[in-house]
This record gives C-alpha cells, sequence and structure tokens, in this order.
C-alpha cells in the first residue's frame, strides 16, 4: 500500500504513513466514517424505497394521461371527480379510451388479529386498466360480486397463504362486513402506507366502500389514439376540462408530483432528507476530530518540514491525502454493511429497497467530499506550524 | 586588541567579500508591538566565511536564535540587509524565503523527527523537498550519512526504537543529506555521547573542507568551541566579541 501510494503520488506517503502509525486512532476514524456512510446509504435507501413504492401504482397503469381532482397531490388524497369528466375527455381528438380508477384502503385482519393495510383498486373489469397481465388474465373472474385479487407481496401475511390461492384455492376473509373471496393473486408490492394492494371491480369497490358512487371515481385513466400526439391532446383535454375541479397529466407527471410531495411536505420523506444531512454531519465532525487532532500532534514534525523548504502545498497534500485515504477505506466497510441491511431491511419490510451503482457512487462522492471538506476545515491549524518557534 | 577594533577587523572586511555566504549589515529587529515592543538585535554587522564552522555563543537572551532564525529565512527581516547565499532577504516574499530555506540545514535542539517515519525515511525528507531529480540514489545517499553517523544497523528503525542521541543523528544527517551550501545548528550535540558529539563536528567541518558547506552553530559545549573556526559572543542583541577565523 506504501509503495502504491508513494507511486500514485510521487513523494512519500506521509498522510498514510500517519494514519496507519496510530491503529487505534485509524481503527476509529474508519469506524467513523464507515458509521457516517452507513447512515446516509440507509437513510437514501428509505428515501429511494419511498419514491418506488410511490411508484409501483403508477407502473401498473395501463394509460398515457390520467385525469385526477384538482387537489391531488398522491393517488390516495384528493376529492373524487365527477364521472361526466371521463365522457367530456373521449371527446376529445387524439384520446381513444377513458376509464375509472376507483381507490380506496381496507383492514385485512389476520388470524392472529394483527391488521395487513391495503391499497384498493377498483377497475373496469370489461378493460385492461392496468398493465398486469396476471390481473388482466382473471377480469372475468372479478367481474363477479366479492371476488378480489391479492397482492402476493403483501407483508407478514401466513406462509403458503399466497401459494395456495395462487394453486387455485379460494381464500375468503371478511371486510367492511363482507366476505371477499380472494381467486387469484398478482404482484405489486407494499409500501410505507400500506401493505400491499387488492383489485376488485368497480362494483365490488362500491359495495365495500358504501359512502362512494360509481360517479364519482378518484382518477380517470387515459390512453392515446394510435399517432396522437401526446402534448397536443394533454393541451386539448386541459382545454376541455374546468381546472378548477381537475387537473390532467402525464402519468409520469402526475408521479412526480406525488413523489416530490411525499419527499418534501410528508414527515416520512422529510425525517429521511433530514437523516442523510445528519449522516453527512457525523461523518464531517468525526473526521474534522480525527485529522485537527493529527495536524496538532504534527505541528513540530511539520514546522520542521516548513523550515526545511517544504511550500503549504504539500502540508495541504498530506493532510487532504489523509482525508481520501479515509473516506475510501471507511467507505468500503460501510457499503458492505449497509448492502447487509438492505437485506435485512427487505426480508422484514418487503419494502422495495435496493442499493444503486449511482447511489453508491453519489455516496462514495459525498464521503469524498465530506472528508475533503473535513480536511481542509483541520488544515487552518497548519498555520500554527511556525518553524522559527524550533529554535 | 580591544573589542572594538576586533569586530571593524572581522565585521567590515568580511562584509566585502564577494563570496560570503551570509553577509549582514546593520541589522535590527524587535518582537512585540506597542509599548510591549522590545528590541532584539541591534545594528548586527557580519560575514560568514564559506566552508567554516562558526560558533556563536550568548546567553539566553542575548540574541543569537533571533539571529539564527533571520539567517535560516525563518523570520522576517525589519531593518537593515541581510543577503544570503547572494539573496537580499530584506524586504523578500515568501517564495523567496522558501526557495533559500531549501539550500540551507537545519538541526534542531529538539530532533523533530517524524515518528511514523524510519530513520531512512525521514532523512529521505531532507532530499525530497528538492524534487524528483535529486531523489535518484536517494537510498544509498541516505544509508551512507547515517552510516557515517553510526547508524548502519538502525536504517529503518521508528524514532520511537532509537535513543535520543541516535534521533538526534538521523536529523543530522536529514539536515546534510541535501548538500546545503549553510547548516544552520542548534546545540546539535546536547544530547549526544561525547565521541557521536565529536564525530558529527568533525563530520560538519570534513564537508566545509569538501564540499564548502558553511555551518553556524549555537552551542556550549566546550568540546565543540574547540574546533570552531570562529567563535562569535553576542550580549544583549549586540556582537561584543568576535575571534575572527582562523
Amino acid at each position: 500500500m506504501t509503495a502504491l501510494l508513494g507511486h500514485l503520488l510521487g513523494r512519500l506517503p506521509i498522510g498514510w504513513l500517519q494514519l496507519v502509525h496510530n491503529k487505534t486512532r485509524l481503527a476509529a476514524a474508519l469506524a467513523g466514517v464507515a458509521f457516517a456512510s452507513v447512515l446516509v446509504l440507509m437513510q437514501l435507501g428509505f428515501l429511494g424505497a419511498l419514491v418506488a413504492s410511490i411508484r409501483l401504482p403508477y407502473d401498473q397503469m395501463n394509460a398515457d394521461l390520467l385525469i385526477s381532482a384538482s387537489d391531488m397531490n398522491t393517488l390516495a388524497d384528493g376529492s373524487p371527480l365527477p364521472r361526466q369528466r371521463m365522457f367530456e375527455a373521449l371527446t376529445v381528438e387524439g384520446v381513444q379510451n377513458a376509464t375509472p380508477l376507483y381507490y380506496g384502503k381496507i383492514e385485512w385482519k389476520q388470524p392472529d388479529g394483527t391488521i395487513r393495510n391495503l391499497d384498493v383498486f377498483g377497475i373496469d373489469p370489461s378493460v385492461e386498466s392496468l398493465r398486469n397481465p396476471a390481473i388482466n388474465a382473471r377480469l372475468s373472474d372479478i367481474s363477479l360480486s366479492d371476488v378480489a385479487l391479492i397482492d402476493a407481496k403483501v407483508r407478514n401475511v401466513p406462509k403458503g397463504l399466497f401459494a395456495a390461492i395462487t394453486a387455485g384455492e379460494p381464500y375468503r376473509f371478511e371486510v367492511k362486513g363482507r366476505t371477499l373471496t380472494v381467486v387469484g393473486t398478482f404482484e405489486i408490492g407494499g409500501g410505507f402506507s400500506a401493505d400491499g394492494y387488492l383489485v376488485v371491480s368497480d362494483q365490488t369497490f362500491l359495495r365495500l366502500f358504501p359512502n362512494r358512487v360509481a360517479g364519482a371515481p378518484n382518477h380517470i385513466l387515459v390512453t392515446l389514439a394510435p399517432g396522437a400526439d401526446a402534448a397536443l391532446t394533454l393541451d386539448r383535454l386541459r382545454a376541455t376540462l374546468p381546472a378548477d375541479d381537475s387537473i390532467v397529466r402525464t402519468v409520469e407527471e402526475a408521479f412526480d408530483r406525488d413523489q416530490a410531495f411525499q419527499t418534501t411536505q410528508r414527515p416520512v420523506g422529510l425525517v429521511f432528507g433530514f437523516g442523510v444531512v445528519i449522516g453527512i454531519l457525523v461523518g464531517i465532525i468525526i473526521v474534522y476530530q480525527v485529522l485537527s487532532t493529527d495536524v496538532a500532534e504534527h505541528l513540530k514534525e511539520y514546522a520542521t518540514f516548513k523550515a526545511i523548504g517544504y511550500s503549504q502545498r504539500f502540508f495541504l497534500g498530506i493532510v487532504f491525502e489523509e482525508a481520501l485515504i479515509l473516506a475510501i477505506l471507511g467507505f468500503v466497510p460501510g457499503f458492505l454493511v449497509s448492502l447487509l441491511l438492505y437485506t435485512v431491511v427487505v426480508a422484514v419490510t418487503g419494502l422495495p429497497l435496493a442499493m444503486t451503482g449511482a447511489r453508491a457512487v453519489f455516496v462514495l462522492v459525498g464521503t469524498l467530499g465530506m472528508c475533503a471538506l473535513s480536511g481542509a476545515i483541520a488544515t487552518r491549524k497548519l498555520a500554527r506550524a511556525n518553524p522559527a518557534d524550533l529554535f | 586588541m580591544d573589542l572594538t577594533a576586533r569586530r571593524e577587523r572581522y565585521t567590515d572586511g568580511d562584509l566585502n567579500r564577494p563570496d560570503a555566504p551570509v553577509v549582514v549589515r546593520g541589522l535590527n529587529h524587535w518582537f512585540g508591538e506597542g509599548e510591549a515592543r522590545k528590541q532584539a538585535l541591534f545594528d548586527v554587522n557580519l560575514a560568514l566565511e564559506r566552508g567554516k564552522l562558526t560558533v556563536l555563543l550568548g546567553a539566553s537572551g542575548s540574541g543569537k536564535t533571533t539571529l539564527l532564525t533571520l539567517m535560516g529565512c525563518l523570520r522576517r527581516v525589519q531593518d537593515g540587509s541581510l543577503t544570503l547565499l547572494g539573496t537580499e532577504l530584506a524586504g523578500a516574499d515568501e517564495q523567496v524565503l522558501v526557495r533559500c530555506r531549501r539550500r540551507l540545514g537545519f538541526i534542531f535542539q529538539a530532533h523533530n523527527l517524524h515518528e511514523s517515519l524510519t530513520a531512512m525515511e525521514n532523512v529521505r525528507m531532507g532530499l525530497e523537498v528538492h524534487g524528483k531529480a535529486a531523489m535518484a540514489g536517494w537510498e544509498r545517499a541516505s544509508a551512507h550519512l547515517l552510516e557515517m553517523l553510526g547508524l548502519g544497523e538502525r536504517l529503518h528503525y521508528l524514532p520511537g526504537n532509537l535513543s535520543g542521541g541516535q534521533k538526534q543523528r538521523v536529523a543530522v544527517a536529514r539536515a546534510l543529506v541535501g548538500n546545503p551550501d549553510i547548516v544552520f545548528a542548534d546545540e546539535p550535540t546536547a544530547a549526544l555521547d561525547k565521541n557521536s558529539a565529536l564525530n558529527t563536528v568533525t563530520l560538519l567541518k570534513r564537508l566545509g573542507t569538501e564540499r564548502g558547506t558553511t555551518t553556524l552553530m549555537v552551542t556550549h559545549d566546550t568540546k565543540i568551541m574547540s574546533l570552531a573556526d570562529r567563535i562569535i559572543t553576542l550580549e544583549d542583541g549586540r556582537i561584543v566579541e568576535d575571534s575572527g577565523t582562523t
């Protein structure tokens, strides 16, 4: 390592030699950087899982455009929309189809008394409203009263339940005073607000939610005619539909808005954002402490080097060399521990938590920046190395 | 010969020598500000002769360290003229001072070795400052010097595993490995036993003869003074005695 660094730096790697000279301090410093990396990677992982879980239902929509209530922030909130907007949309040039989407939440009580929260999609079973082949293959089944399809990724459900359903054994459970018969499964996955999804027909949905009416869906899924200009059709829809009760967006725009709202205005998103900031601050403080102590302990040696004729740049090089070594050597164990923790969190929660290359690179670059910043602050102490004081 | 005559004889004459590595004219220096301002050097005039070993004597507070640090480009000249190896240091900027320092060797009373570097690596630092070109054969040059100073068996020892005298000899090697034009030494033999001290000073004298290295040394070691080519005594910031070059 010394030879490699010496070759890379073109000089004796004093920073590295100083670090390995005091192995206890080096271990503490690396543990600190690793801890900060784990903190940031985990918070970014949770933030990423939040975004991924927000995206899950949007990815299921077999639509190009989404009409929602104008006060909608997320799929789950906002007022119901007059179904009349669907018929108005169908008159607009470029629109091929429009279908209502009803959205609600139910609590699925488990045999042990615990509750699983399910997001419920009520769809027109005569239309492939969703992109999920497993759902589309069973549309005729859910057109029957009180028949449902369930997300096989719902968390903490007795082992074998979904396998039995998939194998053809219907599963029945009571909810809102009705008995639902689950005849098939599909896979979407849970998020932070629900453990998974349930898909029923619009008629079953209205029976499950008696306060809802067929004339007021939550969203309207719009598909464009082949060759239709999306932007032009969007403009036409916006011009046609009253802006005071409806908003027309591409599915991607609706997701972006949902994501922005949940990550910046909902407590859960803010908490993860603060977690990232706190992780960075912890890292800066730990690395600064290590580097400033190191500089303070070597002031006489640095003053001697100054007397010999080394310039300030040389000393800055030593401090930054230490900072970068701490960043890289601290990040590696932090990254490995995070991978392990991601696996544990996914196994326990089923959240869509995945380490991406971009996130790893981002945190590595951030760790390098964090350590460089700490190094830059620590170099202020170098000014105290006065060679005249050596005599 | 009275003191004034001796001072005139050995300063004015040397001041005009074109090959003098250090020429000091009318040098004054102060410390502190305002009412606390105190003058440490008063109108110092002297020139060092190339290749000679000069010993600087004086009680604590006499100004010898101030003079040494001014000559060593470690302080800025406030008043008067100080020419080091042909460069006027009065008004010189930091870059000039750094460049000049690279032509000097420093031996401090405290060895100030880098604790995480071996003896060889510490000596190497005295060469690395001169750039990559100077690094060719650094191992041979460093080992040779350390062997001359009796440390052939300790080349790869860390300072923590060396005695005080051994550390000081490593510091001497570090100061000399870059072939400095002038060596400034502050009590360099204080931590050395009699043989090591004589060995070190003999080496400095030999460098003076062979390479023309000039040495200015602060010491109270009487054994060393007998080897000096010249002894200058400072008192209250003034040169009060100068033996002249022998």
